[in-house]
């Protein structure tokens, strides 16, 4: 199981892994060689670690993260002193309790047959460990002695956590822009608003528990977690309606073939390959989801006509037949009150250029036309014609920009579809 | 409650009382002013009104909880009792705008009474007024326990009290299973206040800002979730309305049957999540009848048994379209067996009594009910009493006997407002429609052989 998880993996996160894989190791040695420094604590803060992983949960565009884990491990990294007691232990301690914790809180997933997905681990204990790195060396400088402030450690806390968040999101977008192909700026900012509330929940929760940790010994890793649960409980219900949300209009997008509108496969091939062209031309994520959900629905206008057109293949329909479906299903869209911008996407789908419609439909005509031709074949001979003849059909039917990007992107999955 | 004016007398005397009750004990508290920290007052103050004025953090239908009892639980180990009260008394002054005054009023007696009870229950637990040490962890967890209990108990108690004798809503809406979740996170929230209090040593105000990032970040997530649960509703009926455009006599007869569902479902005490569930099944129960050619499903008088074949088909077809979506597996049960029948002789799998899902139960009810009490080409709609004495005839035959009843004590409580459905732009032609759904003319089918 883990060699085919391997093979799945870009050459970053193999990076990453590997990296995590040696801090660990050195964490773990070091550890061993020198002995646990106040294993009561370790083994408390080992122990949030392992259940926030046990409760980790997957937020949209399948990025994985455990909000209580790594608010603990950042909890333990900035962590001066417990009742009181100087809390001296490493960085290399730091690794080995974020590890251990991490491994641990995960068997149960493997238990139950939910592959680990390592580069999310790897990133976690990564960007735990640059932390800890950073503040450890600091942690004897800046314990405040008896009657002096705390504003010195709160301000220092404040900043690195600030810097290991956007090295966390650098992070994340490099291992996002090699993983789905798309631009490096783009996928900062995808990763920026991704993680920006969840990661402030995050940060002021860590904080919280080094400085509660001062005046409430251990009680402070029971108290703690109450915040940060009401806020994981949160974002596990927003991201289950989103995947649901997503789930369902690509069932319902699938009416359409089941009444013999269209081609079995039609709409999730077109959307599939609409969002990879829109991707490869460098638009963000909300953007891309309106356009999944315009490219999986563009075809819903039909279900208002009496008889199915045979077939379904709309490019080769009359024009204005066409228009009317596209108008149709924008006003079904409409409905919900909601996606107005979907409905304008799929409304304008069949314009030509010289009517300037947005990106996306633009993008959903091509995408279209292209799965009328070819209709699910992998034949490369047969992908190669139909895209021929998007690009010499007048030029002014379909935006060039995207039949470019769309070969670029044909051209990439070829080689995997031949074998 | 909208003015003091329209409340019945009972009710009326008891807002009168409490005012009194809390004005009273906001004086005493008041009038120890030499012994109370007032700055710590202040900032607790600015906190409770901050969290009071964002509340709904975590809401039942009936209800919202806001954090701010937390900043008044802090107040009463910080300042105590006295300091709880006047903390808490300043819910009147909450920013929440179209709060009407005896709400304000209201809140704020009720709050003040709890924030003192609590501290009394506080002290009499042996907790200790003031900055917590060290020392006092973790033993302090008890007296604040205590004080958690009293404050949430009195708090449930006087709310209950002004419903029911405001509006007769009685205690059997709240199903029992969300007043648990209720006072569980009821209970978690206490701990904020806790941890509030114990930082208060090292950082004063900050701490207040570490608990509530948070709390606001999981408030802005929670509003995402509810926006994103409107939308994917809307967007769900409206799709469902695009299967049924084909029949100008079915519109919005996704949106009712799942109305009448909920009811039912509702009435026999479902959870939260089942309760979604299933009115997402009543929603999309009829999917699948996209897969049945239209003049098999519009077909006037008898059916040959290859039609009836391709309507009996129209469950399973649904299901093989939502198959792919996260619902609870009784959802996906539900679309499938909405049409078997309570003596065995539905179909698609011809199950009989329990063995039908419940889901599927309560659908069948649901989606005769609203066929009969819709137009139709070939009839107009009855009346709901004639349709609930349908449902009866039926009873142990054709339907559930509990989900009957059931369905008629919602309907008696709270009557049948199905949402009307805009009348089409341009004239539809006029069709002989059957509707499978209809049991008062029920498919016939003629044998080939």
């Amino acid at each position: 199981m883990t060699s085919r998880n391997m093979d799945g993996l870009d050459s970053g996160q193999l990076l990453l892994i590997c990296a995590a894989g040696l801090l660990t190791i050195a964490g773990i040695a070091h550890t061993a060689a020198i002995g646990l420094v106040g294993p009561q604590v370790a083994i408390g803060f080992g122990a949030l670690i392992a259940a926030g992983e046990l409760a980790r949960l997957t937020m949209p565009g399948n990025r994985e993260v455990a909000p209580i884990s790594t608010a603990a491990a950042l909890g333990y990294a900035l962590l001066l002193d417990v009742g009181g007691e100087p809390a001296t232990h490493s960085a290399l301690q730091v690794v080995a309790v974020m590890a251990v914790g991490m491994i641990a809180g995960g068997l149960p997933h493997l238990a139950v047959g939910r592959a680990p997905r390592l580069d999310a681990i790897a990133r976690r204990l990564f960007s735990g460990s640059l932390l800890a790195f950073a503040f450890r060396p600091l942690a004897d400088v800046l314990r405040p002695e008896q009657g002096q402030g705390w504003w010195a450690p709160l301000g220092v806390m404040t900043v690195l956590i600030g810097l290991m968040l956007a090295a966390d999101v650098v992070i994340a977008s490099m291992l996002r822009a090699e993983q789905v192909r798309t631009a490096f700026g783009v996928a900062v900012r995808d990763e920026t608003r991704m993680a920006a509330p969840l990661g402030a929940a995050v940060a002021a929760s860590g904080i919280l528990l080094a400085l509660a940790s001062h005046s409430m010994d251990m009680t402070a890793l029971l108290a703690f977690a109450a915040p940060l649960l009401v806020t994981q409980v949160a974002f596990r219900k927003y991201a289950g309606i989103r995947a649901t949300y997503l789930q369902t209009i690509r069932a319902l997008a699938r009416v359409t073939e089941v009444g013999g509108y269209v081609e079995p496969g039609h709409s999730r091939r077109v959307s599939r390959l609409a969002v990879a062209v829109g991707r490869e031309l460098g638009m963000a994520e909300p953007e891309l989801l309106e356009l999944e959900y315009a490219a999986l629905m563009h075809d819903i206008g039909q279900l208002s006509l009496s008889d199915p057109i045979p077939g379904g293949a709309t490019v080769l329909t009359d024009a204005d037949q066409a228009r009317r479906i596209a108008a149709l299903g924008a006003e079904v869209i409409r409905e919900t009150g909601v996606l107005g911008r979907v409905a304008e996407i799929v409304r304008r789908q069949c314009d030509g250029l010289e009517k300037n419609p947005p990106a996306a439909s633009r993008i959903i005509k091509a995408a279209n036309a292209y799965d009328d031709l070819v209709s699910g074949s992998t034949d490369r001979d047969r992908a190669a014609a139909a895209l021929e003849r998007l690009r010499f059909d007048g030029g002014a039917e379909y935006d060039q920009d995207v039949v470019a990007a769309m070969a670029r992107v044909i051209g990439r999955l070829a080689p995997v579809n031949r074998l | 409650m909208a003015a003091l004016r329209e409340l019945p007398w009972p009710a009326k005397v008891y807002f009168v009382v409490l005012i009194g009750a809390a004005g009273v004990l906001l004086a005493r508290s008041a009038l120890a002013y030499d012994r109370l920290e007032w700055s710590t007052l202040l900032v607790l103050a600015l906190l409770f009104l901050v969290c009071e004025s964002v509340p709904t953090l975590l809401s039942v239908r009936q209800a919202a909880v806001s954090v701010s009892y937390s900043a008044a639980l802090a107040a009463v180990v910080l300042v105590g009792p006295q300091g709880a009260a006047l903390v808490a008394a300043t819910a009147v002054l909450s920013v929440r705008p179209g709060l009407p005054m005896v709400k304000r009023l209201f809140n704020g007696a009720q709050f003040a009474v709890c924030g003192y009870a609590a501290g009394l229950a506080y002290n009499w637990a042996g907790g200790t007024v003031g900055l917590p040490q060290k020392t006092d962890f973790p033993e302090i967890i008890l007296p604040y326990g205590a004080a958690t209990g009293v404050f949430v108990a009195i708090n449930f108690l006087l709310t209950a009290l002004i419903l029911a004798l405001a509006e007769g809503v009685g205690k059997r809406q709240v199903p029992v299973r969300n007043m648990v979740q209720f006072l569980v996170s009821y209970c978690g929230y206490a701990t904020f206040g806790l941890l509030i209090a114990g930082l208060w040593a090292t950082v004063q105000s900050i701490s207040a800002v570490l608990v509530l990032l948070p709390l606001f970040v999981a408030r802005w997530a929670f509003g995402q979730y509810h926006a994103q649960q409107r939308s994917y509703e809307a967007t769900i009926a409206a799709l469902c309305q695009a299967v049924e455009t084909k029949d100008y006599y079915t519109r919005g007869h996704c949106t009712r049957v799942s109305l009448a569902s909920s009811m039912i479902a509702e009435e026999i005490r479902m959870g939260t999540e089942r309760l979604n569930a299933i009115r997402y099944a009543g929603m999309l129960h009829d999917v699948g009848k996209l897969g049945v050619p239209t003049k098999v499903l519009q077909k006037d008088g008898v059916l040959t048994e290859e039609e009836f074949a391709a309507i009996q088909l129209h469950p399973m077809r649904g299901l093989e379209i939502v198959r792919g979506i996260d619902f609870l597996d009784e959802a996906f049960a539900g679309i499938m067996h909405h049409h078997e029948k309570y003596d065995g002789r539905g179909y698609p799998m011809g199950l009989a009594g329990a063995e039908i899902p419940e889901f599927a139960r309560i659908i069948a009810v649901a989606d005769a009910f609203d066929s009969m009490t819709s137009d139709r080409s070939y009839r107009k709609a009855k009346p709901i009493t004639d349709a609930i004495g349908e449902l009866r005839k039926n009873a142990g035959t054709q339907f559930d006997p509990v989900m009957v009843s059931a369905f008629i004590r919602a309907l008696d409580r709270v009557g049948w407002q199905p949402r009307t459905m805009p009348e089409p732009a341009e004239p539809v032609p006029e069709m002989a429609a059957k509707d499978h759904d209809d049991p008062t003319t029920p498919i016939q089918v003629v044998s080939e052989r």
